[in-house]
């Protein structure tokens, strides 16, 4: 909701876009009974991309993003990860959430596993990861996320940014190719909302393919380099950030950014 | 501070005040009872009236329940002893507490229930102080089921073998027909494969065996010489054993995406839950032989252990679907969003906590199936309540009440009370972060 959370200089000489296809979502319809939530989407995303993706609530963007990994199964349409379709082929559901990591507005640390154990529990159990190189990659990813002290704690523990900083740092355990994020600082205290943001942001100068649900506009402004406006369980506008904001087309656009801007 | 005006708002503060110790009326014990049991004189009031009520209590109970009979030898000597005062008659309980603990057991064979028991303790102490045991006496665990049946009931030691050889059996079933069947099905067949051996194969193999190879058999001791509380312990100990692993899989079951599976487990929990355990008990005593096929002579504790179990499991099942429900849905997102798949994730994540928040529920069950075993006795099985009732029958106990049932019912408060400090215990070593 502020330009102001974001001051941190982005360095983007790694943030390259490929010309590789990362996702590919063509024609894709959800129903939730009979209301029609996501309707004809079409999206292609590359490899190294950043989109933020934005609207008012109940326009379907937690639900979109939710569908890449199938956490929603949608009706009809097609959705390509990586070169594997999402079919209700378990095992291709398993290989596409292997590779694509979340993480999620409540964070959804496991509770009664401490910070460490959250970390290694995929890589081990998942990807076979011996335990000690598990640990080692997940003290890696904390200390990245800067709270490698805090790797014995439980999370009732830590704060909201931390709790969140350590969500991003168990999907990254995962060596991820995609990362989603689904409205990752709205639970979060003002205070705590630019750390979880300056991750990100490292996050994308590293490269990562990435798919933001977010109301952070100073994010989308500074990493961003597509903004995906929806209503209504569809797709209105798409734009590179500067354009979006400075230039919107849709009358929907230009009144959703005067109300969460103007003020 | 003194010169600050009401009008200035701007204050600040110079020195920052040291913590001071507190007033000695809220420390100590005269400031707890200060604070808990005087604070005003409404409660002071109620303070000196239930004071008084336990004492007019105790000063009625204690003298009857200190009375010197433990040497009686009947009711008539006590009421001689007693001199006409009002007291206990413990000789009672001095003369038939063996029985009480071990029923019509033959007293030369008392040694084994009493290893059993001993064996029981040190197969529980892995799995429920699992910071305390060498993770390696799991093994000893998972071998106790089989071993108690043999020291209880004497026999060779190859049925027992026989009935875990069913297991192995289920196992090996269950491993090829993964290569050429998904788990579902694989399980259903192994299961059948493993209850059919059970049925049929298990008695006369093991005998067969035992009759080539006798290997280190026991005396039988029949079930009719069963009762008092090595009945009650086995009954309850079999039925908390297993109902829980059942009702986690009937909860699982229940909340399940495919149908038929769902189904299933609804008929099954809400027709158990639907049923008393008493018409579940005269099914097992009466009618479960109809079904059998005929030839095949169950036991009639095995039969009632098997009622109870089901019994429990269904309580069990909707005590763990509530655990499973009060899980916020993040956790199963997030599971899912790993790469976990279903049982992975019900293992590593959903059951832990589920199983947690239901721990109060399962051991209000567990304590709920463990006294119900006294149920038995209605379909003649001499537990605990039916042996105070045989007692009675002799001549020289008839009319003693109070000093059976004192007695049964402190026996059985320390292992309910046990069970429920343990679950204390487990909650707060459990317990996680700050919520």
């Amino acid at each position: 909701m502020t330009n102001t959370a974001v001051e941190t200089p982005v360095n983007t000489s790694a943030m390259k876009v490929s010309d590789e296809v990362a996702i590919e979502i063509s024609n894709m319809n959800k129903w939730y009974g009979s209301f029609h939530v996501l309707r004809d989407i079409n999206l292609t995303v590359n490899k190294g991309e950043r989109i933020v993706i934005a609207g008012p609530s109940g326009s379907g963007k937690s639900t979109m993003i939710r569908c890449i990994n199938r956490l929603e199964e949608h009706q009809s349409g097609k959705i390509i990860v990586d070169g594997t379709e999402l079919t209700s082929d378990l095992k291709n559901i398993d290989k596409v959430r292997s590779e694509v990591g979340m993480c999620f507005q409540h964070f959804n640390l496991f509770p009664h596993l401490t910070i460490l154990e959250n970390c290694t529990l995929a890589p081990i159990w998942v990807r076979k990861t011996p335990k000690k190189e598990a640990i080692e990659t997940a003290m890696y990813f904390l200390e990245k996320v800067k709270i490698p002290d805090q790797a014995n704690k439980y999370p009732g523990q830590l704060s909201g940014g931390q709790q969140q900083r350590v969500a991003i740092a168990r999907s990254l355990c995962m060596k991820p190719r995609i990362m989603l994020f689904d409205e990752p600082t709205s639970a979060l205290d003002p205070e705590m909302i630019k750390e979880v943001l300056d991750t990100m942001i490292q996050l994308a100068e590293e490269g990562m393919t990435m798919l933001c649900v977010t109301h952070e506009m100073g994010f989308a402004r500074q990493v961003a380099n597509r903004v995906i406006f929806m209503d209504q369980g569809q797709i209105v506008e798409q734009n590179e950030p500067e354009e979006f904001f400075n230039n919107p087309r849709s009358e929907r656009t230009k009144l959703f950014l005067s109300q969460i801007l103007g003020h | 501070m003194s010169d600050t005006h009401a009008e200035t708002v701007l204050f600040v503060r110079e020195t920052m005040l040291e913590q001071q110790e507190p007033p000695s009326s809220i420390v100590g014990p005269v400031g707890w009872a200060r604070s808990n049991l005087f604070n005003g004189w409404k409660n002071s009031l109620l303070t000196v009236l239930s004071l008084a009520f336990v004492f007019y209590l105790l000063s009625g109970l204690l003298p009857w329940f200190f009375s010197p009979t433990w040497y009686s030898t009947s009711l008539t000597e006590c009421r001689e002893i007693l001199a006409g005062h009002e007291g206990a008659c413990w000789g009672v309980i001095r003369e038939r507490w063996l029985q009480l603990l071990f029923g019509f057991y033959p007293s030369e064979l008392y040694w084994r229930p009493i290893l059993t028991l001993i064996l029981l303790l040190l197969a529980l102490g892995p799995v429920l102080y699992t910071d305390y045991f060498p993770p390696k006496l799991l093994y000893f665990s998972a071998a106790f089921p089989f071993l108690m049946p043999w020291l209880l009931w004497g026999g060779s030691i190859w049925m027992p073998l026989m009935v875990a050889a069913g297991f192995g059996i289920g196992y090996a079933v269950f491993a090829a027909m993964m290569k050429v069947a998904n788990a579902g099905i694989s399980l259903f067949v192994a299961a059948v494969v493993a209850v059919l051996w059970w049925i049929f194969l298990a008695a006369p193999v093991a005998n067969g065996i035992a009759s080539l190879v006798p290997l280190l058999p026991l005396e039988p001791v029949p079930s009719r010489n069963f009762g008092g509380f090595m009945l009650s312990v086995t009954i309850g100990v079999t039925a908390i054993g297993c109902s829980l692993p059942i009702g986690i899989v009937l909860a699982l079951g229940r909340r399940s995406d495919l149908p038929l599976v769902k189904v299933l487990c609804v008929c099954f929990i809400e027709f158990i839950r639907g049923v008393p355990l008493i018409t579940l008990l005269f099914v097992a005593s009466v009618l479960l032989n109809i079904f059998l096929p005929p030839g095949t002579n169950f036991d009639i504790i095995l039969r009632v252990m098997i009622m109870v179990t089901l019994f429990a499991s269904a309580y069990m099942a909707e005590v763990i679907r509530g655990g499973l429900a009060a899980l916020p849905s993040g956790q199963y997102e997030a599971a899912d969003a790993l790469g976990l798949d279903y049982w992975k994730a019900q293992r590593l994540i959903i059951m832990p906590q589920a199983l947690k928040i239901s721990i109060p529920g399962i051991v209000s069950t567990f304590i709920g199936v463990f006294k119900d075993t006294t149920l038995v006795s209605i379909i003649g099985l001499i537990d605990p309540l039916g042996l105070a009732n045989a007692i009675r029958a002799d001549t020289a106990w008839n009319g003693v009440y109070w000093e059976l049932f004192i007695f049964i019912g402190a026996v059985f408060f320390i292992f309910c009370f046990s069970m429920s400090r343990y679950s204390m215990y487990l909650e707060r070593k459990l317990q996680t972060g700050h919520h």
